[in-house]
C-alpha cells in the first residue's frame, strides 16, 4: 500500500467535459475581471504619480489614459469592475447562507450580468 | 521499495492552517471596496480629462484625495489576496514562489507609488 502509484493516476475531468452553466461561467469571470482589473490600476497609479511629478511627466500620461486606447481600457475596466463588484457582493450573500440552491444561484448568475452591464452603460454616460 | 507508510506521506500535506485569515482580509476588503469604489468612480471619472492646472486645483481638495488614496490602497491589498489564490491554483513549484513575491512586491510598491503621489498632490 505504500508504494502505491502516485501522480499517475486518471483524474476527473472537469471544466472540459461539463455544460456551461451560469455559476461556473459567471465565477470564472469574477476571476478573470478581478485580475484584470489590475492593468487599469497600474494606469491610475502611474496618472497619480506623473501629475505629482510636474506637467510635462503628467502630458504624457493623460495622453496614453485620455487616448482611444486608454478609452477602452478604461471602459472594459468599469464594466470588470461592476461586475466583479456584483460577485463580491454575490459571494458576501453565500457566505451569509442565503440563495444558495441551483436555481437562485443561476438566478443570480443571470441578474449580475445584467445589471453590471446597465451600470457600465450608466458610468459611461454619466461619466 | 519505499517503506514510508500512507500516513506519513500525508502528514503535513492537510489543510495549510492560515487559509482563515486571508479568507476574512478577502471579506473585510470587498466590504470596504464596496463602498469606496463607487465614490471612486464618480470622483476621479469626472476629473479625467482635465488640465493639469484643473487636476492639481482637484486632488488638493480632501474628499476626492483620501477617497483615492483609500479606494487604491484597500483595492491593492485586495489584489495581492486574490492574485496570490489565482497563482496558487494555477503556478507549481518555484514558479509559483517567485510569482507570489513579484505579485507582493507589484501590489504594496504600486500602493506606495500611489499615496505619495495623491499625498503630494494634496499638499
Amino acid at each position: 500500500m505504500a508504494d502505491v502509484n502516485r501522480g499517475n493516476r486518471p483524474l476527473s475531468p472537469h471544466l472540459t467535459i461539463y455544460r456551461p452553466q451560469w455559476t461556473s461561467m459567471t465565477s470564472i469571470f469574477v476571476r478573470i475581471t478581478g485580475n484584470a482589473l489590475i492593468v487599469a490600476t497600474l494606469l491610475i497609479v502611474w496618472w497619480f504619480a506623473a501629475a505629482a511629478a510636474g506637467p510635462e511627466a503628467f502630458a504624457t500620461a493623460n495622453g496614453v489614459i485620455t487616448s482611444w486606447f486608454g478609452d477602452l481600457v478604461l471602459f472594459l475596466s468599469v464594466g470588470a469592475l461592476w461586475y466583479h463588484m456584483l460577485g463580491g457582493l454575490r459571494h458576501l450573500v453565500w457566505d451569509a447562507g442565503y440563495l444558495l440552491d441551483v436555481h437562485k444561484s443561476e438566478m443570480m448568475g443571470q441578474a449580475m450580468v445584467i445589471i453590471a452591464v446597465l451600470m457600465t452603460i450608466f458610468t459611461a454616460i454619466v461619466v | 521499495m519505499a517503506y514510508m507508510t500512507d500516513r506519513k506521506r500525508a502528514v503535513g500535506n492537510g489543510a495549510a492552517k492560515t487559509g482563515t485569515e486571508h479568507h476574512w482580509q478577502m471579506i473585510v476588503t470587498s466590504c470596504a471596496l464596496a463602498i469606496l469604489v463607487p465614490f471612486f468612480v464618480f470622483t476621479f471619472g469626472p476629473a479625467l480629462g482635465g488640465t493639469y492646472e484643473e487636476i492639481i486645483a482637484y486632488y488638493s481638495r480632501p474628499y476626492p484625495a483620501i477617497v483615492a488614496a483609500l479606494t487604491m490602497l484597500v483595492g491593492l491589498i485586495h489584489f495581492r489576496g486574490g492574485v496570490q489564490t489565482l497563482i496558487e491554483d494555477y503556478v507549481h513549484g518555484m514558479a509559483r514562489k517567485v510569482l507570489i513575491i513579484g505579485a507582493i512586491c507589484l501590489s504594496y510598491g504600486a500602493a506606495a507609488v500611489v499615496l505619495f503621489a495623491i499625498v503630494r498632490l494634496a499638499l
